[in-house]
């Protein structure tokens, strides 16, 4: 093939976008619910996840862990567990890491296997010639320790908490609104440490080539997770190449690299042939990230007619010493409800339990329902429908900042959905609605996250036969990345989406933001789009007409009354473009964020506590849909979850070591089938957001999460009389209250 | 010792010389047959489903030497990407699946529940004992053991569903 002509195309998000120009376009590819590309390869067990495809030759890793909460490694049975069949080394190795990296670090995280900070964390790897003897030498470990657990901090309460300036925040004076409000509540919720559970375990596998690391392995950052292996390592991060193009799903955990990414590049290195490490499930639970517990006061008033005078909102979250990321538990209060008296408390406790990070919406997933649900109690002692309530306080700009909104569809989602769900029926009684022993309720809640755009590249080549190629290092977790990747190239060239190949989650690939904070679709499509759009400009050269004036469809080219076929203007050429978005100035002006509202039945067994979910609908807005298909299920995907959140899931510390009594799939109680209901799902495909990104789409991922909880207790309220303010709503706090 | 496994039609005679191979394990390193999945290693996810001598079971909580001439389909013995079968492509285009990881283990056992449910089996949700009839409650109950984490169960529930319709009105 003969060397491309090459193009570029930068753009730095600092006005917003005028030209909508995926509206603009012919194929009419973009938006529809087209079936995933790689489909067929995931429903036949051939798409191939990080542990799999070994090279000749892989040994296998095993880690050996900690097990107490504070201290040092002073000592190991080495000499023993090397003497065991098969065993090739056991590893202590500085380099090795104390927890993941948290997202976006693009630096190694805290190094170091012989100080212990948690229990459960990695002191040692054995390399074995098979998986099985691995894990029996790992299992055969014993390590010498100087013990300092009795200053080891492991519960909340024990905890000395940080309060760092930048987030906290005041604004008027709440304790007087709170005085002079015709209504108020002053109330406290929990919500327990959670386990991202991903169904696939991380894994890696490593292998050195003329001083070249690959690794194989389970990640949703490629860019800056190769930056904090190399790092982690000591080497230039151009020796190092990752690839993940099939990510068993991530929700956070797997967005900085882990254990076995270190372990098994360092195991590698040493003995000179490949090696694979799959974190066991206990693993995966303790030595990955959890997502923080929070405690949180939330303080809310209103005037006589409903209309908020002040919010507050406190909340208290931990994570292990010196981790920069606390769960940002207050991030949507700042601007989801109306109130001239606000206060925002932000306090971090220091705790010697498997570190805290992302996981799925960090901060909204557990802030909004929390919020959303003080709402109800506030709509209830005033007297007003939850539904007019929270349409009586959407503010008109950011009350925080006066900011303009760059969208805002609250109020659209809110009235929508409660015409679709029958809101109009809801028990206007508490606990007033039976069918024999079920107690019936309906619940409803705001849905929110913030909004975010990540620097993004990407390449797109147009060859010769007139198909096309795409290629970033973004991933796709289930995400539907390579849904709508294609979709847009397919959209901006004129070709059938077959015409087109994506080639994702290869570190070696143009660097873009990767999946995380649902800003990975609006990212890696923009630089998309503008790849394809720079091929655009150098067709239309050819065509001796303006980019404007240039029709693409269907492999043909189009301009005024001239058409041809596009291999015929390719003669022979391949062009790639290159295409980069930035984060510019256009987010600093506008407040951005997605939107959306959910409403639920509930029904309560007054004789088990049982709940179950009948109904479960959300209306969501978050600009330009991509893929109707996909993000329908990344919506179900963020409801369900929230199901989980309100109903099951809660990791159990031991309040004397704090390792994980329930570290497995039996024990954490994630949604089955069984739990879920069919869900009516609206997506608002008129929406647009010109301050996002040039599609003018926003983050989905994440949304549909941020708010389900609420709705669920909420409609436990209704149905039983009793509100729940310790997540999750169990059978146990259920019977407790209904007596 | 050597253990013959028949998988997807074809003998394979392994050298396990090791007895705590599971027969996941054994599939995927021995066999290179990564479809089925390592979710849990403990029977409690479900992606590591495999059809063995027609029931399904999960792979990781059976050692390879107890399955002596048995005769065990994985998911490639289902359908490839040219050849999907009707579940296969059901799960496409319903969306019954989004990162893909606990796919195989459901359509594994999407195909051997829709045959315990033809054969007359009840299962907990089961009203009449006697004729369990193909509902959602009963697909959603009998595909409780496969986890998604993604969590696309009412996508899944509508694959099985369209399929399983389909079976039975050719049977009519």
């Amino acid at each position: 093939m003969p060397e491309p002509i090459e193009l570029k195309l930068d753009h730095r998000m600092d006005l917003p976008d005028q030209e909508d120009l995926l509206d603009r376009m012919a194929q009419g590819v973009i938006s529809t619910p087209m079936d995933r590309p790689e489909g067929p390869l995931k429903v036949s067990g051939t798409a191939s996840y990080a542990d799999e495809d070994h090279p000749p030759g892989t040994a296998y890793g095993w880690f050996v862990r900690a097990n107490i909460a504070k201290g040092w490694v002073t000592g190991l049975n080495t000499k023993e567990l090397q003497t065991m069949p098969g065993v090739l080394a056991v590893i202590r190795d500085d380099r090795m890491i104390r927890n993941p990296a948290q997202g976006g670090d693009a630096k190694s995280p805290h190094q170091g296997p012989a100080e212990i900070f948690y229990k459960g964390q990695p002191i040692a790897l054995v390399v074995a010639e098979t998986f099985e003897q691995a894990r029996d030498a790992g299992l055969a470990a014993r390590a010498e320790y100087k013990d300092s657990s009795h200053k080891a901090v492991i519960l909340p309460a024990q905890a000395k908490y940080e309060e760092p300036r930048s987030k906290q925040s005041s604004q008027g004076n709440l304790d007087r609104a709170m005085k002079k409000a015709a209504f108020s509540v002053d109330v406290e919720y929990d919500t327990p440490s959670m386990s991202h559970a991903a169904m696939e375990p991380h894994a890696a596998v490593a292998w050195w080539e003329d001083g070249r690391l690959t690794l194989r392995g389970s990640y949703q950052m490629l860019n800056s997770n190769a930056q904090e292996l190399a790092d982690a390592l000591g080497v230039s991060v151009k020796k190092v190449r990752i690839l993940s193009r099939y990510v068993g799903g991530g929700f956070g955990s797997k967005l900085g690299i882990g254990h076995e990414g270190v372990g098994a590049a360092i195991a590698a290195q040493k003995l000179g042939r490949p090696v694979a490490i799959a974190l066991h499930r206990r693993q995966v639970f303790e030595a990955t990230h959890r997502r923080s517990e929070t405690r949180q006061r939330v303080r809310l008033c209103c005037d006589a007619d409903g209309h908020l005078t002040g919010i507050g909102h406190e909340a208290w979250v931990s994570n292990l010493p010196g981790e920069d990321f606390s769960e940002p538990v207050t991030q949507a209060t700042s601007f989801t409800w109306a109130g001239e008296n606000r206060e925002i408390g932000h306090y971090i406790g220091r705790l010697n339990l498997t570190g805290a990070g992302s996981m799925r919406a960090p901060g909204e997933a557990v802030g909004v329902p929390v919020t959303d649900a003080a709402m109800d109690e506030l709509s209830e002692a005033a007297g007003i429908d939850p539904v007019e309530f929270r349409l009586r306080n959407i503010p008109e700009t950011d009350p925080s900042t006066g900011k303009p909104f760059s969208s805002n569809r609250l109020a659209d989602c809110i009235r929508i959905g409660a015409e679709r769900f029958g809101w109009s029926e809801r028990p206007k009684v508490p606990g007033s609605r039976r069918e024999g022993e079920w107690l019936i309720g309906f619940g409803m809640s705001a849905i929110i996250r913030v909004n975010m755009l990540g620097d993004s590249t990407a390449r797109v080549t147009l060859r010769p036969d007139g198909t096309a190629l795409v290629e970033t290092d973004m991933t796709d977790i289930g995400t539907g990345s390579y849904s709508v990747l294609t979709q847009i190239a397919a959209e901006m060239l004129g070709l059938p989406p077959e015409r087109v190949t994506t080639v994702l989650g290869d570190s070696d690939l143009p660097p873009s933001i990767g999946s995380g904070g649902s800003r990975g679709a609006a990212s890696s499509g923009s630089s998309v789009m503008l790849a394809a759009r720079a091929l655009r400009g150098k067709l239309a050269e050819r065509m001796g007409c303006d980019e404007e004036e240039l029709t693409l469809k269907d492999g043909t080219v189009i301009a005024g009354n001239r058409q041809r076929d596009l291999a015929d203007v390719l003669a022979g050429d391949s062009l790639q473009g290159t295409g980069t978005i930035r984060k510019g100035k256009a987010e600093d002006g506008h407040r951005q964020s997605s939107w959306g509202a959910e409403f639920c039945e509930v029904a309560v067994s007054s004789v088990t506590g049982e709940v179950h979910v009948r109904r479960l609908s959300g209306v969501f807005a978050a600009g330009r849909i991509l893929n109707a298909k996909t993000a329908r299920s990344q919506c179900m995907g963020g409801m369900i979850f929230g199901i989980g959140q309100a109903l099951h899931e809660e990791v159990f510390h031991d309040a004397r070591d704090g390792s994980f009594m329930n570290r497995d799939l039996a024990e954490y109680h994630v949604p089955v089938n069984l739990d879920v209901p069919h869900m009516d799902i609206e997506l608002l495909m008129d929406d647009r957001d010109p301050f996002a990104n040039p599609m003018q789409a926003k983050g989905i991922g994440e949304l549909a999460l941020c708010g389900t909880a609420g709705a669920i207790v909420n409609a436990i309220a209704n149905a039983t009389g009793h509100r729940f303010r310790s997540f999750p709503v169990t059978l146990d706090k259920v019977l407790e209250k209904l007596g | 010792m050597d253990v013959t496994l028949t998988v997807n039609g074809t003998p394979h005679v392994l050298e396990i010389d090791d007895p705590r191979v599971s027969l996941l394990d054994a599939l995927r390193q021995r066999l290179d047959l990564t479809g089925t999945k390592k979710g849990c290693d403990h029977g409690q996810c479900g992606a590591c489903t495999v059809i063995v001598n027609g029931r399904r079971i999960n792979s990781c909580l059976t050692l390879a030497v107890m399955h002596e001439g048995d005769e065990i389909t994985t998911i490639e013995g289902i359908g490839t990407p040219g050849d999907l079968a009707p579940l296969q492509q059901a799960f496409i285009r319903h969306d019954g699946f989004q990162c893909g990881y606990c796919t195989p283990g459901q359509i594994m056992s999407a195909t051997a529940m829709l045959e315990e449910l033809r054969q007359g089996w009840p299962s907990q949700v089961t009203g009449d004992l006697g004729s369990p009839a193909l509902s959602d409650d009963e697909i959603r109950e009998r595909m409780s053991g496969n986890l998604c984490r993604c969590s696309c169960y009412p996508n899944i529930v509508d694959a099985i569903r369209e399929v399983a319709g389909k079976a039975a009105e050719g049977a009519a």
